[in-house]
């Protein structure tokens, strides 16, 4: 590429910041060609547009949460006659108060966190544990496993059915339910297996045989510790998939104590039923009080996202990351 | 040559011991995936094989092996109910909906964004529209909620100031796929660029000089270079929808339900879970009917596999 551009007009024109600059010279050249011309308009036209529409786009996604922030730190009565469209108006934080004074949704928090943080050391372990084997060419057995584990992507025994292994395991109401009935998703597996084959050379493992280290040795000592790259990705997207998660602890826990934030908030968002303590106001109007009501949504909505949102930026090359090992096909 | 021939006509005599050596020296791998296996075998093929219970009359008291046989009562049962075309029909338009405003989005947004040159501008967009992949479904749904309200969001008091009437459209049958569907787009589209920004970058750059060289256009690079080099992954892509096709996510249309909308709103999931475990449980037909969205599924997955190795070679498998 850089040899490329020192040899004339024509490498400098092959990279893309030169070329607005070249075209000009290119027509005395021994070809001067309409097209290049009409080309190079064309192209600074569709930046233009290009730039534009990206940028409307961004902000279109953007808004919305921007808007849950401003109307969250707002006053209830600007919230619900609709002043608020872009900056906090009035700014107060009694939605703030009222929630960090709501214990429900504290306890919510408190679980989401235990589920979170058990469950995906569950997970990540079960998911290191399945991949490795299959990612080893030479080992017996190895399609036979990767057929079991790929199949129940294409395949599902249903609702009802699984909810009755579960019941019959005797997870029902127990935090056991939200840690292992979801604990594996074959996806994971398939993306381990691929970084498992592409960054586990042979060498490795025949120069660990030669020295006598069994497969478990190998695993642990050798595999392990130069996989943290897939170890962040799975933990990752097991974190985000437990934190978020809902539909485990709908079907199986009924028990109030154990129940997670996203069904404190289902219970808060959805279905509309607080406890009256969180909007009450002493001496104050109804109208006022379903105005707080309103302003709390928004304020339980940040407090629920904040802790997965601030973290994102920090680990988002891992999700892609995540992705792209994903999109090679082992 | 001849070597490798000699081995293998000598291992295909001793086949049984063959397998024995390879179980002994592989027995620590077949440890190390033992406890995954496992759990594959209880919390995914248990439940397969539970499915029976579809065939069956489950009664709580005999359990699942011993509740009698009745055939394909519960099928014929579910088909010829009232609601079968209603629930069938609302499964299938969301998904079909939803797989024709998801799947061709991310690949325009990766077009587009792979298209500006400035790296730092790349980096912002990408930064933004991944992040609403990170809401959690309830919070989506509350958010929409609160947007869509005639009191409070934006649309209620926008309608106001425009002199209109504001709609609550939450609770209107025909605007909830609608709802569904570009709220779905809004979390994620950008997420979806990821693999297609991947695929672009893996596109070889002598292709992209070349065709500058000859004087082509973006538009036109996009067209004849960056479209065919995504094309495999789209297929792939498109192929694992399509057998997702009819598993629509039941946490965010449960969610999303009201009484309302509930014409539109109704889809197998849903009517499954309320069949199943809500009021008196009716094991046996909520299943049947979970098995048929199943067995759809896997042959809209195996057609849609098939076709692709037909038309491009591009398979699963």
């Amino acid at each position: 590429m850089s040899n490329l551009a020192a040899t004339g007009p024509e490498g400098a024109r092959a990279a893309p910041p030169a070329r607005s600059a070249t075209p000009r010279r290119r027509i005395r050249g021994s070809r001067p060609r309409q097209p290049r011309i009409r080309g190079s308009r064309a192209d600074q036209l569709y930046d233009v547009v290009n730039v534009v529409v990206l940028t409307v786009i961004a902000l279109g996604v953007l808004y919305p949460l921007v808007y849950i922030v401003s109307s969250s730190f707002s006053n209830p009565a600007a919230v619900t006659s609709g002043r608020v469209w872009l900056w906090p108006v009035e700014p107060s934080l009694i939605a703030y108060e009222r929630v960090y004074n709501y214990p429900t949704i504290w306890r919510g928090y408190a679980n989401t966190i235990f589920y979170t943080v058990f469950g995906t050391a569950i997970s990540v372990a079960l998911t290191l544990l399945a991949a490795y084997p299959v990612s080893r060419r030479r080992f017996r057995g190895r399609n036979i496993y990767m057929f079991l584990f790929v199949f129940t992507m294409i395949f599902d025994g249903g609702i009802i059915p699984t909810y009755l292994v579960v019941r019959g395991a005797g997870m029902i109401n127990t935090r056991w339910a939200m840690l292992i009935p979801t604990a594996v998703a074959a996806w994971n597996v398939i993306i381990t297996r691929t970084f498992f084959q592409v960054n586990v050379p042979d060498e490795l493992l025949e120069a660990a045989q030669i020295d006598g280290s069994s497969d478990m040795q190998f695993f642990w000592h050798v595999v392990l510790p130069i996989s943290g790259a897939i170890v962040a990705v799975n933990t990752l997207f097991y974190a985000v998939y437990k934190w978020n998660s809902f539909f485990e602890a709908f079907l199986y826990l009924n028990n109030q104590r154990l129940v997670p934030l996203q069904i404190v908030l289902r219970n808060i968002l959805v279905v509309n039923s607080m406890d009256a303590s969180l909007f009450a106001i002493s001496a104050g109007s109804d109208a006022a009080q379903s105005q707080l009501r309103e302003l709390i949504k928004f304020a339980v909505i940040v407090v629920a996202s904040v802790p997965v949102l601030m973290l994102y930026p920090f680990v988002q090359k891992y999700f892609v990351r995540g992705v792209l090992i994903g999109s090679i096909k082992g | 040559m001849a070597s490798e021939s000699l081995v293998d006509s000598g291992t295909r005599t001793n086949r049984r011991s063959r397998l024995l050596r390879e179980l002994a020296r592989d027995y620590q791998l077949h440890l190390i995936i033992a406890l995954p296996v496992i759990w594959f075998i209880i919390f995914k093929y248990l439940p397969m094989y539970g499915a029976q219970i579809a065939f069956r009359d489950f009664a709580a008291a005999k359990g699942i092996w011993g509740s009698p046989w009745v055939g394909l009562d519960h099928f014929t049962r579910f088909f010829e109910s009232y609601l079968f075309w209603r629930i069938l029909g609302n499964t299938f338009f969301l998904s079909i909906y939803t797989l024709a405003a998801t799947f061709p989005i991310p690949i325009v947004l990766a077009l587009s964004i792979n298209n500006a040159n400035s790296r730092t501008f790349r980096k912002a967009v990408q930064m933004i529209i991944y992040a609403p992949y990170f809401i959690s479904t309830v919070v989506m749904v509350g958010l929409l909620i609160q947007f869509l309200s005639t009191s409070v969001g934006v649309v209620g008091p926008l309608m106001l100031a425009l002199g209109m009437e504001p709609v609550s459209y939450m609770g209107r049958p025909e605007a909830f796929q609608s709802i569904y569907v570009w709220s779905h787009v809004w979390q994620f589209s950008g997420f979806g660029t990821i693999i297609y920004l991947a695929a672009l970058a893996g596109i070889d750059p002598e292709l992209h000089e070349a065709a500058i060289i000859d004087g082509a256009t973006k538009l036109q690079r996009t067209r004849f270079i960056d479209i065919p080099g995504i094309m495999p992954t789209a297929v792939i892509l498109f192929i694992l929808t399509l057998g997702q096709l009819m598993n629509i996510g039941f946490e965010k249309v449960y969610n999303m339900q009201n009484d309302l909308n509930l014409e539109r709103s109704e889809v197998i999931q849903t009517y499954v879970y309320k069949i199943g475990l809500t009021g008196i449980p009716r094991f046996s037909y909520a299943s049947a009917i979970g098995l048929f969205n199943s067995v759809i599924n896997f042959g809209l997955i195996m057609v849609g596999n098939w076709i692709a190795k037909r038309l491009g070679g591009t398979s699963l498998w």
